[in-house]
Formats: C-alpha cells, structure tokens, sequence
C-alpha cells in the first residue's frame, strides 16, 4: 500500500505544522556548538588583518619589512601575494580583496599578517609602515553622483526609474516629506570567522560562517587562482547574519595565508573591526509626495529616493531595485512615479541587510500616510485600509499580485488587540527605567500604526534554485533518512524545517540534517527570507522521488535509495530600464504593527510599551519558529526606530563597538503578542510565504507614529534620538 | 606563564599564558572549552558569561592570571553528563535559541538569577539578563524559557 503524504504525516510526529525542537538545541545550550570562531587544528595560526586609517586615501608605499622580522610571525602578504583576481563583489567585482594603490573606505583591508598568537600577529602589524597620500572624501550621496569619480564608470551604481499612469495629474490633498534612514548594523554575535586548512596537493578546505556557499566558493576559487573543485567549504556554526554575511570578509584572506604558509589559518574579528569587516543597511534619503482625493483614495505617488552603498557595490544594484518596486507601500495607487538612486560613496560600504532596501522606502511611505491621514481628518488606520492592496491588486510594476495580499486584515488585527494598561507606577517600565529619571511626570503615551510589504525569493530574472539531496536506508531495522544541502542555517531553523519536510513527505521520523557543504549542488542565499520557500521546495521534490522509488514499503533491506535534485520557483522577468515595468518578484509578504509608547518628553526617552504585530505566513510549517522570526524581525526594526546607527564623520565610523553603537537589550524590548494569518499562496511548497523579513519593515515606522502621536513632532529621521524629541 | 585553576569542578592547568590573555582566551583556545563566546570582547553582550568563585563574570574582562586558583564554572559544567540543566532544557523547549551564540551567557545567567530569585517576576528577570545581548529573538522566548525553568526546578 502506498500512503499519500497527508497519510504518512499523521503516521509520524515532528512533521511540518508542528514545532518540534531544533536538531542543534541541545548542543547550543551545552556551549558545543562548533560556531566559526571555536574551530581549532593541531599546528594552527593566526590571521590579522592590517586596516585603512583613512576614508579615501592615495596608498604611496607599503614597506613590510620590519613586520616580518617579528618573532612568530609566518607571513605578511599585500596585493601582490594574490595569485588569481584582486577583485570580487556579489553584482560588480569592484572590490579588491588586498588594496593596490588606493583606499576607498575606512577599514579597507591592506596587508594580512599570519603569526603564532593573535597578539604577535597585532604587533607585527603595527610595524607595517603604509605612506598615504589622503584625498578629499565622497560623504554625501545627494551629491556624489556629480562628485569625484570613485570607480571608472562613475559613483552612480544604478538608477531604478518606474513609470505608471500619468506623470503630471493633480490631486485635492498634497503631502510632501523628506525623509532620512540612518546606517543600521546586522550586529550579528557572532564575529567574522573562519578556519582555512591547505592540503598538501594546493588545495583548501574552508569551515566558514557564511550565507551562500557557492557564491563564496566561486569568488575565492577566482581569487586565489585554483579551479573551484580545489576550493572546499563547509559551513561551520553561525552565529546569526541578517545580510551581513552574504559579502565575503576573511574568506579569501585565511585562504591565503594557509596556502602561503602551508598552515592552517583561523581567523576571528573582534567587535570593532566586525564593524569595519562586512556591510551595513544603506543610508537613505527620500523625497515623498503623495496627492489623494478628499474621501482618502490615493490619486498618486512620486517619489526620488537615494540609498548611499558606500565605497563599494555589494548588493547595491539589488535593493535599489527593491526600494524603487516596493516604493509606495501595500498600497493601490494608480500614478506612480519612482526614481531610486544607488551611490558610490566614500561612507563605509552597504549592501544585504533584512527588508533590503524595503525598510528605507517603508518608513518614508508610512510616514507620508500618517501626514496624510492628518490632512485629510481621516484616522491613520482608516486611511491605509483605504488604499490598501488585495489580491488582484497592481504593483507600480504592473506585477498583479496574484495570492493573498491581505492588508486590510493584517491592520485590522493589530488595532483590535487589547491595549496595554496605562502608563506604570513601576520606574521599571517607565522611560529611563532604574536610572530614576521620572516617576511618570512628563511621560505622554502614544499609539502608531504601519503596514510593510516584502519581495520574497530573488527577482528581476535571476535564476534562483536549490539543491537537495535525500537519502534512504535501514537503521536498526527502522527506515532513517538523511538530508543534504548547500544552504545555510545561520539560526534560523532550516535544519529544523528540512527535518519536518522528510518526515511529512515520507513518513519517517528519523532525519539526519548532513553538514552543508559545497560537494553538493548551489542551495542559493540564505536570504530574502526563501530558504524555506527554496531550499524547502528541493527538499520535498527530492522526497517526491525517494517516494516513488520507496513505493511504501518499511523495509528495504541492504538498499539504499539517494536522490538529488533542483528545484526553482517560477520564472521572474527584468524590469524595462525605462518604465520599470515588469513582473519582477516571485511572491510579497506582508506584516501590520501597532506599537504602543511612553515618552518622557522633558529627557527624550523613549519606551516601547507594546509592539504587537500581524503577518500573513501562507503556511506555518513550524509555528514556533515563525513567531520567533517576527519577535527578532520587530526587535531589529525597533532598534533602527530609537537606536540603532553607525555613525559616521567625513566617511569615518564614530561608533565600532556595542559600547556606542546601541542594540536592544531586554530592558528595551516590550512584550510582542504576534497573529499568524495562514493564508495559502498556490505557487509555493505548502503555500508558504517567507517569513524573516516583512516585519523589520513595519515594526520601525509604527514606533515612530507613535512617539509622533505623544509629541506632536515630524520626526523625520530615524533613529529618532533623545535630542530630536527635545530639541537640545 | 602558567595559571592553575579548577574548571567544571576538574584542576586545569594552561602554559604560556600571555598575561594580556583574558580568562576567555584561554578558556576557548588553551583549556578546549570554546562554549563561553566571544561576541564583544569587551563586557558589553554577556556571551562570555561564566561563573568566578560561584559569581556570574564577563570572562572577556577578567584576565587569565586572575584565575589562578579560583573556581570556574562554564556553560559546558552546567549540565550533569547527558542530562541538561532545567534552565538549558527550558531555552530550547521555548524556542529560545536560534543563532544560539548569546545562549550560554543567558543561560549561565538565567543559572544564576534563579539560584538567588527562585521564583523572579519579569521586572526582575529582565533586570537580570539586561547585560546579555541577543540579536536573534528579541527576547520574548528567552523570557519564557526562564519563566518554564522557574516553573520546574
């Protein structure tokens, strides 16, 4: 007999729709999770990074004599040690894995030293003497497009226009607004790390905390000169990434000096130069306009908006293109007309972080509804489910969105939840908690609404696949299977998902997740929140065959049945370079916040009373795990609302430490009661809808619309500091 | 130089101990016990968090030489052979961990609040963990992990 899925899934328990306990739990409450910087090997050093002082600088000289007299040291290598291409970078290979004559941003690495002990290898490097000749630097991305050349082509990276309905209409309510993002940080806990082990034929073996395995693997293989099949990764444990480790950082730097050294090469980043190692969400500044009718309807939106990519490209191309599709919001508007700008600059670089791109035009769009809620009397609520998008709906692109896109229900949700109760006597959950600063005087509550909207999966044509391996066989006279991938877990859960799927697909309970590594096929990004939706779809395609070849039976005696395939979800198209017209995204999600605030408007302080959210899920394959995305998604989106920047001065970061550069801690953090909707999406494995990303959008401007709401101020600029509520 | 000092109840011994090491360093890269983490370095996160004499420390910021004949216990003594402590059980039934890099700061820390406070109110348990940095959970799960371990020991 042979069981259908539904059938095998009730046959066995930890199958998707429930939560079962992660596959590396235990190991991580245990302190033995072998995270990147754990990784030990007999005969091991010590790799150190030498750094640019100087946003922009003309490099003179590199003299490294002195450094290499230093005891313990094995090897000090500048540009001319790189065997293949200097050059390297996920959409333009602009950035030079050792810096040849030229620095284009503070912290660009220079020289590498490999030493016995990491203190040998920072003392070595102070002894690396690098003559500068220090230029002018590009800081202002509104500028920069018409400022110095940065690279041959010029600082403009891309310009993403978009042109639907009439571009000169007029409407009876106008709002305009400018609005500023700050540069967020990933501040993943886990540093920069890796472990390169040479093999004596000239190979090398990478153990790496990364995203994307291939792509990795591909620029180190070119830059190191060897085919890729000498060029091995394994992902070792990671310690979170949120985007900042889709760029390489020590990869290539390791692997070059264990093959130099013929020793194997840790290296682990501290806080400060993990500040300075991978790159950060794209500044912004965006000009809004927005024209409605008097009952509230939308009649247009124009909107001109600049991301600041720093020194160099990175995904800059990509979220440029996210800012500019996704620029007006979840919202039905009929006139749109977008012009989106990625810049080089001489600012630290940015590229992927969570909402990419989506996050910088949501709070500018968000805010512009809550300005026009205000103009036109209408309630912030009432005005966004006015123009809310539904399924049918169609994006400035002309996409159709075409599964469920329920906005109006997402907001719905949020406002009906039960309010907190009013402000606390307890200092403890007032602003500035124990520091004693009020005991309620000057503190006003405020409530704010928003509503995000996120491209799921890769767009714009890419060929965005993963690669599953399952294998099938006895163990101890019970059916065991085995899962194989490329894709990453960095935390959070692909293991655990990977296991559901065999076990509702094939009704065995017993899954070992292999380790991910690059002898098996691409598994794409752990990224734009679609591993589930990918990396899922290959895992249950390669159950589907394991399947038919099982033909129900238990036991299979000495046969083993392993099965490897692709699998992509449906094909998306270009963008035309003119209008911006295109069906270019694979799927949107979508999550609704309402946050609830005390502000102690005589110090500026800011606490989050409550930031409740609502996010449509498709399909909840693991509901424990989902909740827990929106809980960290919200928490990120709440660090950038009221704390969360590097700060930069003439192209130099102030703030490289989490001394200075603040993230939520628990004092900081208000309880989140999260709604799942799960409405099915038809095109995707089960009907999901990624997870990791609509959240972060939302969960920002709704905290502003609510300090907003308690001050009465603009507010333009996030974070919104203490000395914007004051006015000191 | 060389420091003495008892592990997990065990009498350890580390040579060539740089006096700049901290305890951490030689925690992880001399004394093989990588689970107290490295996430700052600086006393800023917590990660590293482990217990000096019974006192709940930063080790990123006591130096190696300071242990010398004092007791520490890590993330990796906490539990008794295969079985976890109530408070490591907890983080993962709760869905506390996900990168699981800040997890054994929080967990030795959450150890040790419900070692004073068996019975913490959540003002008290965030008053505890507010030196733990966590990038992953924004918390919620963390607090509920802690509530179920009180619930159970």
């Amino acid at each position: 007999m042979t069981l259908t899925p539904a059938e095998l899934t009730s046959a066995v328990s930890g199958g998707i729709g429930t939560s079962p306990q992660r596959p590396d739990g235990n190991l991580k409450v245990r302190g033995e999770f072998a995270y990147a910087s754990d990784l030990w090997h007999e005969d091991m050093i010590w790799g150190a990074t030498l750094r640019s002082p100087h946003p922009y600088a003309r490099i003179t000289s590199v003299d490294i004599t002195e450094a290499l007299k230093v005891p313990g040291v094995y090897a000090v290598l500048t540009h001319s040690d790189v065997p293949g291409r200097n050059l390297y970078g996920l959409e333009h290979k602009d950035q030079p894995v050792l810096a040849v004559d030229v620095v284009r941003y503070q912290g660009e690495p220079i020289a590498l030293v490999g030493a016995d002990h990491p203190e040998t290898a920072l003392r070595a490097m102070k002894k690396i003497v690098v003559t500068y000749d220090v230029l002018e630097p590009v800081v202002d991305m509104e500028t920069a497009a018409d400022d110095t050349p940065l690279h041959p082509g010029g600082n403009l990276v891309r310009h993403v226009p978009i042109r639907r309905g009439s571009q000169d209409i007029t409407a009876d309510v106008v709002v305009t607004g400018r609005y500023e993002v700050g540069m967020q940080d990933q501040a993943f806990l886990g540093p920069e790390s890796g472990l390169a082990v040479p093999a004596t034929d000239g190979s090398i073996d990478l153990y790496i905390a990364t995203q994307w395995l291939h792509v990795d693997r591909d620029q180190i293989a070119a830059a190191l000169g060897l085919p890729q099949e000498q060029v091995r990764l394994t992902l070792s444990g990671v310690g979170g990434a949120f985007g900042g480790r889709e760029d390489l950082s020590m990869q290539v730097h390791a692997c070059l000096l264990a093959l130099h050294t013929g020793k194997p090469v840790k290296m682990v980043y501290n806080r400060e130069e993990s500040f300075y190692g991978h790159v950060h969400r794209h500044p912004a500044v965006l000009y809004y306009e927005h024209g409605a009718d008097h009952t509230g309807k939308l009649v247009y939106i124009r909107t001109r908006m600049y991301l600041d990519g720093g020194a160099y490209a990175s995904s800059t191309p990509a979220v440029v293109a996210n800012a500019a599709t996704l620029g007006v919001g979840p919202y039905e508007v009929d006139n749109v007309t977008i012009d989106a700008y990625g810049l080089y600059t001489n600012n630290p670089p940015c590229g992927a972080m969570r909402g990419f791109g989506a996050v910088q035009a949501g709070f500018a769009y968000e805010s512009q509804m809550d300005k026009l809620a205000e103009a036109l009397g209408m309630s912030p609520v009432d005005v966004r489910i006015r123009n809310a998008m539904t399924e049918g709906s169609v994006m400035p692109t002309g996409q159709v969105v075409d599964s469920a896109a329920p906005v109006a229900q997402l907001l719905k949700l949020v406002q009906d939840k039960p309010m907190p109760a009013g402000t606390s006597s307890d200092i403890r959950e007032l602003p500035g908690g124990v520091s004693n600063t009020t005991h309620g005087e000057g503190v006003i509550r405020g409530v704010g609404y928003a509503v995000g909207i996120k491209n799921i999966c890769f767009s714009e044509g890419y060929d965005d696949y993963s690669t599953a391996r399952v294998r099938v066989s006895m163990v101890n006279g019970s059916l065991a299977a085995a899962v194989h991938t490329a894709a990453c877990e960095v935390g959070q859960g692909l293991v655990t998902i990977m296991q559901q799927i065999v076990r509702t697909e094939l009704g065995i309970e017993r899954v070992t997740v292999l380790p991910m590594d690059t002898t098996i096929g691409n598994g794409g990004s752990t990224s734009a929140s679609r591993q589930t939706y990918v990396t899922g779809g290959a895992v249950k395609a390669a159950c589907a065959l394991v399947r038919s070849r099982l033909d129900g039976r238990t036991d299979i005696g000495d046969e083993v049945i392993d099965e490897t395939t692709e699998w992509r979800h449906r094909a998306t198209e270009a963008l035309d370079p003119v209008t911006g017209q295109g069906n270019a995204h694979v799927q949107y999600g979508f999550a609704a916040h309402r946050a609830v605030v005390d502000v102690d408007v005589d110090l500026g302080l800011v606490r989050v009373v409550s930031l409740d959210c609502a996010q449509d899920v498709g399909k909840a394959l693991n509901p424990q795990a989902v909740v827990g995305q929106i809980q960290g998604g919200s928490a990120q989106g709440l660090g950038l609302a009221v704390m969360e920047e590097i700060q930069t001065s003439g192209g130099k970061v102030r703030n490289p430490s989490f001394t200075d550069y603040l993230i939520p801690t628990v004092l900081d953090m208000p309880p989140m009661s999260i709604d799942v909707l799960e409405l099915a999406d038809p095109h995707a494995p089960y009907g999901i809808r990624g997870v990791g990303e609509p959240p972060t959008i939302s969960s920002t401007p709704a905290i502003v619309a609510a300090i907003r709401a308690a001050t009465g101020l603009a507010l333009t600029r996030v974070p919104v500091r203490p000395e914007h509520l004051t006015g000191t | 130089m060389r420091v003495n000092v008892t592990v997990n109840g065990e009498q350890r011994q580390a040579d060539d101990v740089w006096e700049g090491e901290s305890l951490l360093f030689m925690l992880r890269e001399r004394l093989g016990l990588p689970g107290s983490k490295n996430a700052c370095e600086q006393g800023e996160c917590g990660s590293c968090t482990v217990y000096l004499d019974k006192v709940p420390v930063c080790a990123c910021l006591v130096a190696a030489g300071q242990a010398q004949d004092r007791e520490v216990t890590t993330v990796e003594g906490l539990a008794d052979g295969d079985v976890l402590d109530p408070v490591q059980e907890a983080f993962v039934e709760a869905g506390a961990v996900q990168c699981g890099f800040c997890t054994p700061g929080l967990v030795v820390q959450a150890h040790d609040l419900l070692d004073r406070v068996p019975n913490p109110s959540d003002p008290e348990i965030r008053e505890a963990l507010a030196g733990n940095l966590c990038r992953c959970t924004g918390y919620e799960k963390i607090l509920d992990a802690v509530r179920l371990a009180a619930s159970r020991r």
